[in-house]
Formats: structure tokens, sequence, C-alpha cells
């Protein structure tokens, strides 16, 4: 197989793929606060590009959990990780080299740039070579990687690097400074006056004393002065920096370009499997979900939403684990139950599930059998927005109607608390016809609501709530489970708790 | 260098652990007027007589007579020794006043003319040491002191003043500097050493003979203030090693007199106090030390230095002899001089462990491992026990750190219930004590504990009691004599009132 790129197995999905804007729900289901921590740190390789478009072939997908799987060994990914740190080391010196104006100085950075290359790319070539691969992506990337290094074109680079390099090393220079005059020669074993002095005073020494030696914040821009000087050591050792004036013309662009973008591409996985990391620490797991397709049989058990666990985990606070599966005829969950109770929560999860899985990643979850959608819609609540013309529920209703012109029988809708802005009557009335599309279109769909009566909707309607423990009824646990929609449990459990039900009040009221 | 004068092999450490018991010593013993005595207003010695008292109990024999020596040496020559020490606090203070504040400075230039101007002066106080070497080394016979002048005579030699000399004079870089330095980073000029220069000397040679070997030169336009300036920070690169070097140098020639006076500072303190104890007209004399197989303790005429040096008069000495007595019972009358033969017990195996000479005209005693007090305390300062709970909360630390090898000093202990629970008490913790070999001296009103003891006439217990005359003044003196039931608390009450 020949290798094109680490993220997609062929050339035509590759140009397929590709798109510079977030999706629609991106913000609906907190996907862009989970793609700045995935990328944070990680800014200059522009990864969130990657993380936009969903793969529509399990090929596609299946390329990508194989390369996950290979980087679950540890020491696969500490290899990758240097390889990284080493091409980020050879930018830095490019940035650098751009800044500066003589060119001694600016080619000498291009040569340690170099240096820096060839040395990453050879001990990437060590690395892999010594590591069990499977996926196919790797592998071919690994066979591209050693004929890369051992092609004339990059051993001669090698080659010829280290020679300057060391040539540079040897060189070693004096100045005399007496008054404005400034003379510069060949360093000819003169003594270090530090040394006499110490031997001198040698036989004071008591044990530790103070370091006084002067800090200097050097720039790396040189001034004029010392451009005079660098200026006359070049006259010295006139060879040497001709030798580095020819390499700098003839290897201007000696970056290999698939191995550059492998640098960039491979930090997809990278980037992911680092913020997973720190998920797995608290013990939370993830899986590589099957997917139903054709059926729509779903089914994720331990699920939670990475936003907010990434929060609840800085905050070390605990984190609630859920369940959902939908079977036979079941296509929409409908969740109900008392206000900040998880049901936004779970809708967002169910979202980000369905989203990360079609990017060939890895989620939340003991065990996973998701659905490869081929649109994704979520409705959530919007602030009024008065430059629109339109009522707030008529503005609902067009996104609404928006969603029904688009969506098919594979894509999936995440409902969250809509039509509020009516009366129950009206909202019971609209929801019932929406639901009905819902239905005829036969797709999966999560459906945050306080309407009860949408719960028993039909055989293709489960009902969940979010629970409140018995015995302490006004914790509230975020945990979402089949059960009947009843409105009233937890407003009951919260005034008990303030001690003010009837009974209670019976006894606390002194007559 | 090392100045070795209170270990043969090592420095003394004014950052050491002192015993753990060392605040109940330095009050129940009233040591700081012991210090105050010694330094007379001098903070270094007060700060290393406190040290080496307190430390005394780690010294072994051999430490203990190298001290004897030196001090027997410095009472001989006290002007030349008061002399050194002053050497050294001069040396100490000029460092002090020419450069230390402003060392923090960020030109390498600066800190060498600074370290340089410290290094001038110290080598003037380096060449007095060598001069008192030179001229009073043989009026000392001790092994410390030949060592010192020794040393003193071999390093400071004509050779290392004259080096020295040299190096000064040229680091003050009057004829331009000479730097090397290697290609790093962007081709920056890095790894700067500064190379001694002798250009007078040179130059006309190099214009004659070394065009081959190419040189090139170039100035720098007289008012370029930033080539100036830049020209000033390459010479600070290259001086900073060498500043550093001469800086660290300073700093160490600084510790040698450091060391130089902390040490002197003991010695010095001895002096102070016996020059003020013979002015009293009170003895003193050097202790004899005993291997630990014999177990003798006894002295003439000890008294309590502390006393003496507050009442700024000769006491009433002591002279008793408890060899082979594991257990010394004291009683008899208040204000007999019970707890002042105490604290003279103390102060005297103090004194000797750490070296000094001791209060007393004879004394010879074997080395303990810790010298333990347990004092009635006037008031319980934390208030958080009643006094006997923090008595026994007290005797309960000691018994966690005592040693077999341990002396303790009772002073009227358990006296804070009545007479039959304090008598029970201390007559168990006694017992204890007895049989486990620790040597006790117990100050006790509790006649029926002390009563008990002695009636059993053990060989290893003496009773002493404060001698009272029919007149009911006392002597201040002790004699060996059994316990007397009466404590004269009536004398005292018909006295006052």
């Amino acid at each position: 197989m020949t290798f094109h790129s680490i993220l997609y197995k062929s050339e035509d999905v590759i140009i397929k793929e590709k798109t510079s804007v977030a999706p629609d729900f991106f913000v609906d289901l907190n996907l862009d606060q989970i793609l700045n921590a995935i990328t944070s740190g990680k800014e200059e390789y522009n990864l969130k590009l990657f993380y936009y478009s969903s793969l529509k072939d399990f090929d596609s997908i299946m390329y990508r959990h194989e390369i996950f799987q290979d980087l679950e060994n540890p020491i696969l990914f500490e290899y990758l990780k240097s390889f990284a740190a080493g091409m980020r080391a050879m930018r830095d010196d490019l940035v650098q080299k751009e800044k500066l104006y003589y060119k001694y100085q600016y080619k000498q950075l291009f040569l340690d740039s170099v240096k820096i290359y060839c040395e990453a790319v050879k001990t990437l070539g060590e690395d892999l070579s010594e590591v069990n691969l499977k996926s196919q992506g790797l592998l071919a990337f690994r066979e591209y990687l050693k004929d890369y290094i051992q092609s004339l074109r990059f051993t001669e680079l090698c080659a010829e690097t280290n020679k300057i390099l060391n040539e540079l090393s040897t060189i070693r220079y004096c100045l005399i400074i007496d008054g404005l005059q400034v003379e510069v020669h060949k360093y000819k074993s003169e003594t270090d006056f530090s040394t006499e002095i110490e031997e001198a005073f040698a036989k004071f020494k008591q044990g530790a004393v103070s370091d006084y030696m002067v800090k200097y914040a050097h720039q790396l821009k040189m001034n004029h002065v010392e451009a005079k000087i660098l200026d006359r050591v070049v006259l010295l050792y006139p060879d040497i920096f001709l030798n580095l004036d020819t390499f700098y013309e003839e290897n201007k662009n000696y970056q290999d370009n698939k191995i550059t973008t492998f640098d960039r591409e491979i930090q997809f996985y990278i980037a992911y499997l680092e913020y997973l990391a720190i998920f797995k620490q608290e013990g939370l797991k993830f899986c590589y979900p099957g997917f139903s397709n054709p059926g729509k049989r779903v089914y994720d058990y331990e699920v939670f939403d990475l936003a907010l666990t990434y929060k609840l985990i800085n905050e070390k606070s605990s984190v609630v684990l859920n369940d959902f599966y939908l079977e036979n005829k079941e296509r929409i969950l409908v969740v109900s139950g008392p206000n900040q109770g998880g049901k936004t929560t779970f809708a967002r999860t169910f979202g980000q599930l369905f989203y990360l899985a079609s990017l060939g990643l890895p989620v939340p979850g003991q065990k996973a059998q998701l659905f490869l959608f081929d649109k994704l819609f979520t409705h959530f609540e919007k602030e009024e927005n008065i430059q629109n013309l339109h009522s707030k529920l008529e503005d609902e209703l067009v996104r609404i109607h928006n969603i029904f012109e688009q969506a098919t029988p594979d894509s999936i809708i995440i409902m969250n608390e809509i039509l509020t802005s009516t009366t129950l009557q009206d909202a019971v009335f609209l929801c019932k016809k929406i639901m009905e599309k819902i239905i005829r279109l036969d797709l999966l769909c999560i459906w945050v609501t306080f309407i009860d009566e949408l719960a028993s909707f039909s055989e293709k309607t489960v009902s969940v709530v979010s629970s409140v423990i018995p015995d302490n009824t006004a914790s509230r646990t975020y945990k979402i489970v089949r059960g009947p929609a009843n409105g009233l449990a937890y407003t009951l459990s919260l005034v008990e708790k303030y001690q003010l039900t009837y009974e209670l009040l019976k006894h606390r009221i002194k007559s | 260098m090392k100045a070795f004068l209170m270990f043969k092999k090592s420095d003394f450490p004014l950052q050491q652990k002192l015993p753990w018991n060392t605040k109940a010593l330095i009050q129940d013993l009233e040591l700081n007027t012991l210090f105050n005595g010694m330094a007379q207003g001098d903070a270094i010695i007060s700060e290393v007589a406190m040290k080496a008292v307190l430390s005394g109990a780690y010294n072994d024999v051999n430490t203990i007579l190298y001290r004897q020596n030196i001090l027997r040496d410095s009472l001989d020559n006290a002007s030349i020794i008061k002399k050194m020490y002053n050497i050294s606090i001069e040396a100490i203070e000029s460092n002090k006043k020419s450069y230390l504040s402003e060392f923090s400075l960020c030109y390498p230039t600066t800190t060498l003319q600074n370290a340089d101007g410290v290094m001038q002066l110290f080598v003037g106080f380096l060449q007095q040491l060598r001069t008192i070497a030179d001229n009073h080394s043989d009026n000392f016979h001790s092994e410390g002191f030949t060592m010192l002048f020794a040393m003193l005579k071999k390093e400071l030699d004509d050779e290392f003043f004259s080096r020295v000399k040299t190096h000064l004079q040229e680091l003050k870089l009057e004829n331009g500097v000479l730097l090397s330095a290697g290609l790093g980073k962007g081709n920056k000029g890095t790894n700067w050493i500064l190379h001694r220069y002798l250009a007078k000397r040179e130059s006309w040679f190099r214009r004659l003979f070394s065009k081959k070997s190419s040189s090139y030169t170039f100035s720098i336009y007289h008012k370029d203030d930033r080539g100036l300036r830049i020209l000033s920070d390459l010479k600070g690169e290259g001086v900073n090693l060498v500043a550093n070097a001469l800086a660290q140098s300073a700093d160490h020639i600084h510790s040698f007199f450091t060391m130089l006076q902390t040490e002197l500072a003991f010695y010095m303190g001895c002096l102070n106090l016996h020059e003020q104890l013979t002015q009293m007209g009170e003895p003193t004399s050097f202790p004899s030390i005993l291997t630990n197989e014999q177990h003798k303790h006894s002295f003439e005429g000890l008294y309590d230095a502390c006393l003496a040096l507050t009442l700024k008069q000769k006491t009433v000495g002591n002279t008793t002899n408890v060899d082979d007595k594991t257990l010394v019972l004291i009683t008899g009358a208040n204000k007999g001089g019970k707890s002042t033969y105490l604290r003279s017990i103390g102060l005297s195996l103090l004194m000797m462990q750490c070296g000094m000479f001791v209060p007393a005209e004879t004394f010879e005693a074997n080395l303990c491992d810790s010298l333990i007090t347990h004092f009635k305390r006037e008031e319980d300062i934390t208030m958080k026990s009643g006094k006997l709970d923090e008595e026994l909360s007290r005797m309960n630390d000691i018994v966690n750190h005592l040693t077999p090898n341990s002396i303790m000093l009772f002073n009227e202990s358990f006296a804070a219930t009545n007479e039959r629970e304090g008598s029970e008490i201390a007559r168990q913790i006694v017992n204890a004590l007895l049989e486990k070999q620790i040597q006790v001296f117990f100050v006790t009103h509790l006649y029926d504990f002390a009563n008990s003891i002695y009636v059993r006439k053990l060989p290893n217990v003496i009773s002493l009691r404060a001698e009272r005359q029919n007149d009911t003044s006392r002597t201040f003196r002790l004699i060996e004599a059994e316990p007397l039931k009466t404590s004269y608390g009536e004398d005292l009450y018909n006295k006052i009132f």
C-alpha cells in the first residue's frame, strides 16, 4: 500500500473531506470546548480542521481505529512525541532564522535546523523499526520513511550538515580589546586566567560559596560589533564559511513534504489520546464503537459528557455515568425529569458520542454500538434575536423546519427543551406534530422535554428520566434511567428536604 | 587552610544540633550568666561559647585534652590571642565595608574591581597573621597552635604573596583584555574566557614577527556610544569567569577569617572568664578526666561560677567525694546552698566536657554522654496542665532521651503534690534510675522519700546535707549527713517576720 496520509486511506477521501468551518451543532454539543481542550498547546498544527469533517465510510473509520490501537502502545506513543518535539525545535530555528539579518547568523540557524531535522527523522526511523505495528497507515508510513532515510538525497544532507557543524565547532578565536581597538586572531592555547586565580587561592577553599557569575540575557540577534567580529572570524576561516554558503543555497527546501505532513497529522491522534488520558486516569472508560448501519440498534454503557467531565475532574468532583440503548423499533429517547437533573448533559453526551465516532475516534463508554449518520442536527433553545423579525416561536419553528428540509432516515436529531416560549397547549400540539414527522422518518433522536405526553407517544419512543436518590431526596444524581415520566417527583423531594410538605408543616406549625 | 583550634581535624560548626534539652539546661543552670561573662558583650563569643558548652557531651577525651592544651597556651599568651582575634574581626569588617553589599551588581567588571579591592585588604591581614606566626610561634606548645602557625608559615609564604600581587595587578586590566570564544548558536560568541595579557611586552614583538599568523583589527568610532557599550559587555562576558573566581576566592578567605574568629572566640571567652574569676580570687583548675571504667567524681573548692559572676565576689566552695556513688541525696536547710551546689555540679561537668577549666581547686570526673536537669519550675508557662502533670510530662520526655551514661540533676522535683504522693513518685523513679545505674543528684525536701532511701544504707548512695550552724546562720557548705526531717523553713519565716 502506498502511503498517502496518516488521516485518510486514499487520496480521494482527502479531497472530499476538507472543510474549514465547524459544523453548526458544535456549540450546542459543547464540541467547541472539547476541541479547545484537545488542541490546547498544539495550536501550531492547526488541528481543529481535522475534527470538522465526519467520515462517511467504514474503511476510513477502521483506518483510524487501527492507528489508534497501535498508538495505545506507550513506547510508540513516546517515540512519536519525541519526533514531534524534534520537528518543533526545527521549526523554532527556522522562525528565528527569519528574524536575523546577518547572513552567517541565519545560515548557522538554518544549518542547525537541518541537523535537528536529520536527527529527528533518523531517530523516528530507528524507533519505528523497533515496534510492532498492525495498522495499515503506520505500516505504510514506516515503509515510506525507511526508503526516504536510505535515499541518497537524505544521507547526503545528513553527512554535509555534520561536516559543516564539526568544522564550525573547531573554530576558536581571540579578541584583544584595547580602548576602541579590537583585534581578532586565531586562538593559540592561551591559559584560562580564572583557573590560575582559582589555583592561587585554592588553599582557602572552605566549602560552598555564592555564585558571582553575571547572567547575560543573550539575544540571538547580533549587534554591529559582534557582526564585525564575525566578519573577521570568517576571514580567518574562509573555507569553512564558504562551505556553509554553498550548503545554504543547495538545500533550501530540505524538508520532505510527506514527513512534515505526517508530523502534523499524527497530532490528530496524539492530541486526542493525551486528552483521553486525563479521563482514563480517573478510571473512566473508552471504547472503539461498532456501527449498527444499516440497522439502528444502538447502545453505549458508562458514558459521560466529555466537556462537563473535564471540568468536574479539574474541580475534583465526582462523575456520573449513564447507559442507554435503543432496540427493536425504539428510535427516540424522550428525556424528562427535574431541572438541573442532567437532562441536557445527557442529550449532549448522546450527540458527542455519535459525532466523535464518525471521526473514527474512540468514544466514552465501556461498550458501544453506534450509527454512522449522514447528517446530525441539533435544536437547542436560542436567546431571542432582536435583529430577526420573527418572534421567538416563529424563529424556532423556522429552524425546525430547516432541519426537516434536510433530514433523511440516516440523520440524527437532538432536540433540547423546544417551544418553551408558548403555552403548554400550543407546545403539546406542535411537539406532537414534530414527533410525528420524526417517527415517519424513522431516524434516531434524543429529545429533552417537559411535556410528559411525548414520552409514551408511540412504540418508537422510550421514556427516560433524570433520577433522584430516594433516601436523600434533595440530591440529584444526574443519572438518567428508563422510567415513566413524572414531573412532580423531584419537586416533592425538594419540598420534603425543606420540611414544607403538608404533613411536616402540620407538626411544625404550632397551633 | 583551616584553623583547627576546636577539633584536631575538623572545623567547629556553628550550625550544629545541640542537645534536645538545651533550653532546660540554659534555664536550670543559669548558663546565660556564664555566656555573658565569657562574651563581655561580644556577640560572636557569646554564640560560640553557648554552642561549645552545650555540645560538650559529644566530645571525646582527646578533643577535651586538645582544647585544654590550647587554652593553657592562650592563658600564657593572652595578648597574642587577642591580637589574632582582632585581626580576624578587622578582616571581616573590612570586607563588609568594601563590597559585600554591592556584589549583586550586574557587571562582571564591577564584581572584579570589588573583589580585587577586597583581596588587597585581605592580603594585608594575611600578612599580619604571617608576621605573628614568624615572631611568636616559639611561645606556643600546644598541638593546635603549633599546627596553626606551621600552616600559616607554609601556605602564606613569600611566593604566595608575590604571586597574588602579580595577579591582582594584571586583573586591573589596564592594558586591555585578551579574550577567546567559540561559535555558538547563530554563530554568536560563546564560552568566553579571559586570558593573561601582557600587552606592553608583546606589542612590538607581535608587530615584528607575527604578521604571518594573521589577525584583523577594527576600531569603534569614538562617538558610537552603543558600540562602546557593546565592547564593555564583551569584556564583561570575558571577565565573568575570572571575576567569579576572584570573588569566590575572596569569599573563601572571608570564610577562613570567619572560622579563625569563631574558633578563637571560644578561647577569648575562656580568657575573659578566667580574668574575672581570678580578679575575685576564685580558683580555677584544669580537670582530670577519667576513663569510664572507674566511677569517680571528686572535687575540692567547687563553686558555682555563675553565682560568683552574679555576686561579683568569691563564693563558698564545696569539697565532696562521690566516687562510686550512683545517687547523691541532698537535703537540708532552705537557702542552705543546695541549689547552688547542684548547679555547680552541672556547670563544672559542662565546662569540663567542652575543654574549659573548671571553677574548683581540684576536680576529677568521668565523662558523661548527656547531662539532664529536672528542676522544679516556678510556674507552668503553658497553663494547659497542672504543675505535677507538667513535671511528669517533662520526666516522660527525659526518659525518652535517657542514655546509660547520663547524669541527672533533680531539684525539688515532684513536690507539687503532698509529701506522701511526691515521695512515692520520686521513690519509684529514683529506684528505677538506681537500678539502671544512671547517676543522679537529687535535691529534695521530701523527707519520706529521702529517708526511705537512706535507711537502706546502700553503698552507692550518699546523703549530703546543707550545713546549719546552731546560731541559724548558714555556711552554704554541704556535709555528709543523714536527711533531716525539718527543713528550717521556720528559720526563714522567723528571719523575715
